[in-house]
């Protein structure tokens, strides 16, 4: 049995400075590709403690390119965890009250197994060697880590986006292990419109010659200018062109007039080319590809052959979903598809929609009723697990 | 919906129809006030469906399981007999199809509690009878034009729908305007004509 090994060091990749659950040839990691992966390591993060009951534990799972560092500052960018007005001690997820633990995702680049984690087969790093990860991998690992905690059921598995999949996922596959699940602004499946863009995204990187074929860290490079489109593109569709046009209209960057030139005129195109550059700081490229990619493969009716109540059949956990008026990648109308599943299932479920202009990235933001939701149900279902306040 | 002491009265009889701990679903939960009171005094597993988004996030703010959602076209996704008891407060007369949504309460729940302003009252008949004018009054505050009620029934209509559709009345009770309950010995065409609400339990 691995054991946990903090270390740190600047290589967030292999030896991530946040603690490391190691797993050997004695436990792979069952793959939907069909092979098995191992050794493989997860790199994850705890706030607060795990009471003597194990009955408090949060699993927070992260976005696309999000990462473990969820209340805590990111080891990368020196900036504040990705959902810290959130979650921390006082705040509406209370670390003096629950022991939350996000682990980065398999395929992920900031210390779990990746592509660009060191193949122990050839010494260099996995790049396209890597099988395909699906969302369903990812939650199959996190159940390992959760596992090596001896944590039998998780008081709340909560998420936006990829996370939400993955939420859904836990909530459909264990949901023995689950007692509330909290999925936000996500889907079911990935729309015809959603793979599109991450398609968009992905050639962006395989047309930069940079990225050799997968093999760019072997040739000294990195594809920092495809990846940096993928993620100006994607970034759009996190905003909603009414917030777009709130915060930047037709607005002049640092200039009186047009160029009459192809410099970034517009203050919206110097914003998304900002985007860009600080993405590639932070993010491997291939790890990009398996990201988006495990959200295209995510089908959870064709799971269960084509019927989404059947992935809930039998369920006994409390779900609330939550989507956002603007999101036009994950719309309401998603969200509402897996609302009539889980009545089907007969299911104990809240929904809410949230009036707001900011778009799939609202779940990210401060939004006050998104806050009061989260604290409703949490609170809710924490008196009915018999969690103290 | 505004919520004076009669309706208040209202809420408290069809809680007193509920026993502990049952499966609970109420169609057009409003502000969550039935649900509340149902799992504070009766324990119960309780859902809430609301067509207003801002009374369902208000609700799951207060920890209650409810969704959005529409009571003529969104019952159809809850399985049979899912509940003990499917409760439509105050509801039936804004629904576009009131047969459907009553066929489909009578699916959905074991038993069906039914409650709606009687448009047989007194009062109601006077103001048409009198003054011409469609009647405004403390349960009904809305003009014609504006009303979300579209679909007003008598205690009597009422009794001849459950009829066609197959259901039994195992209660009934009608409120006077003073929210007290009218004698259960009195004729129907007595509470017809002085419910001013009334509150059905119905089995199929």
């Amino acid at each position: 049995m691995a054991v946990p090994r903090p270390r740190r060091s600047n290589n967030e990749i292999d030896a991530p400075s946040s603690p490391v659950l190691r797993f050997g040839a004695d436990k792979p990691l069952k793959l939907d590709a069909g092979t098995l992966l191992s050794p493989f390591q997860i790199a994850y993060q705890t706030y607060g403690t795990l009471n003597d009951a194990r009955s408090n534990a949060i699993l927070v799972c992260h976005a696309l390119t999000g990462d473990q560092h969820v209340a805590s500052t990111n080891p990368v960018t020196g900036k504040p965890g990705w959902w810290e007005a959130l979650i921390g001690p006082g705040r509406i997820i209370d670390t003096n009250r629950f022991f939350v633990i996000c682990s980065n995702v398999i395929g992920g680049c900031l210390g779990s197994t990746g592509p660009a984690s060191t193949n122990p087969a050839t010494g260099k790093p996995y790049g396209l060697d890597l099988p395909i990860i699906t969302i369903r991998d990812m939650v199959r690992a996190q159940l390992m880590l959760v596992d090596h905690f001896g944590i039998e059921k998780l008081f709340c598995v909560l998420g936006g986006s990829m996370g939400g999949m993955q939420v859904l996922e836990w909530a459909s596959t264990y949901t023995e292990r689950v007692f509330s699940a909290l999925p936000i602004a996500t889907g079911a499946r990935h729309s015809s419109q959603n793979i599109a863009f991450h398609e968009v995204g992905r050639q962006a990187v395989m047309a930069d010659p940079d990225w050799h074929g997968g093999k760019y860290f072997e040739h000294g490079k990195r594809p920092e200018k495809g990846l940096a489109v993928a993620r100006m593109a994607a970034h759009i569709t996190y905003l909603s062109e009414a917030a777009l046009h709130r915060k930047f209209g037709r607005n002049l960057q640092d200039r009186e007039a047009l160029t009459f030139g192809f410099d970034a005129d517009f203050q919206i195109e110097s914003y998304l080319r900002h985007q860009g550059m600080t993405f590639v700081d932070r993010f491997d490229a291939n790890s990009y590809l398996y990201m988006t990619r495990s959200m295209d493969y995510f089908d959870l009716a064709a799971d269960h052959g084509g019927r989404l109540a059947d992935a809930f059949a039998g369920t006994k956990t409390r779900f609330c979903l939550v989507s956002f008026t603007s999101d036009w990648l994950f719309p309401t109308e998603e969200s509402r598809s897996i609302v009539h599943a889980l009545n089907a299932a007969g299911a104990s479920v809240s929904f809410v929609e949230i009036d707001t202009d900011r778009g799939h990235d609202a779940f990210l933001l401060e939004e006050p009723e998104l806050f009061a939701a989260i604290n409703g149900f949490i609170g809710s279902a924490a008196r009915a697990r018999g969690l103290s306040a | 919906m505004s919520v004076n002491r009669a309706q208040r009265v209202d809420l408290e009889v069809v809680a007193g129809l509920i026993p502990s701990r049952s499966r609970v679903l109420d169609v057009g939960s409003g502000d969550g006030l039935l649900l509340e009171l149902l799992q504070e005094t009766k324990q119960v597993d309780g859902r809430g469906l609301e067509l207003s988004q801002r009374g369902v996030n208000e609700c799951v703010a207060r920890g209650l399981s409810v969704i959005q959602g529409d009571a003529d076209t969104d019952l159809e996704f809850y399985p049979d007999k899912g509940f003990d008891f499917v409760v439509l407060s105050q509801t039936l007369q804004a629904t576009r199809n009131p047969k459907l949504v009553l066929d489909e309460l009578l699916r959905i729940g074991n038993r069906a509690i039914v409650s709606f302003p009687n448009f047989g009252h007194w009062r109601v008949r006077l103001s048409l009878f009198v003054k011409g004018r469609m009647p405004v009054t403390k349960d009904l505050p809305y003009s014609w034009y504006d009303t979300p009620n579209i679909h007003f029934c008598t205690i009597r209509d009422f009794v001849n729908l459950c009829e066609e559709l197959g259901a039994t009345v195992e209660r009934a009770t009608a409120l006077d305007a003073n929210g007290q309950k009218i004698g259960l010995s009195m004729p129907w065409w007595f509470w017809n004509f002085f419910g001013q609400q009334a509150v059905f339990l119905l089995k199929r």
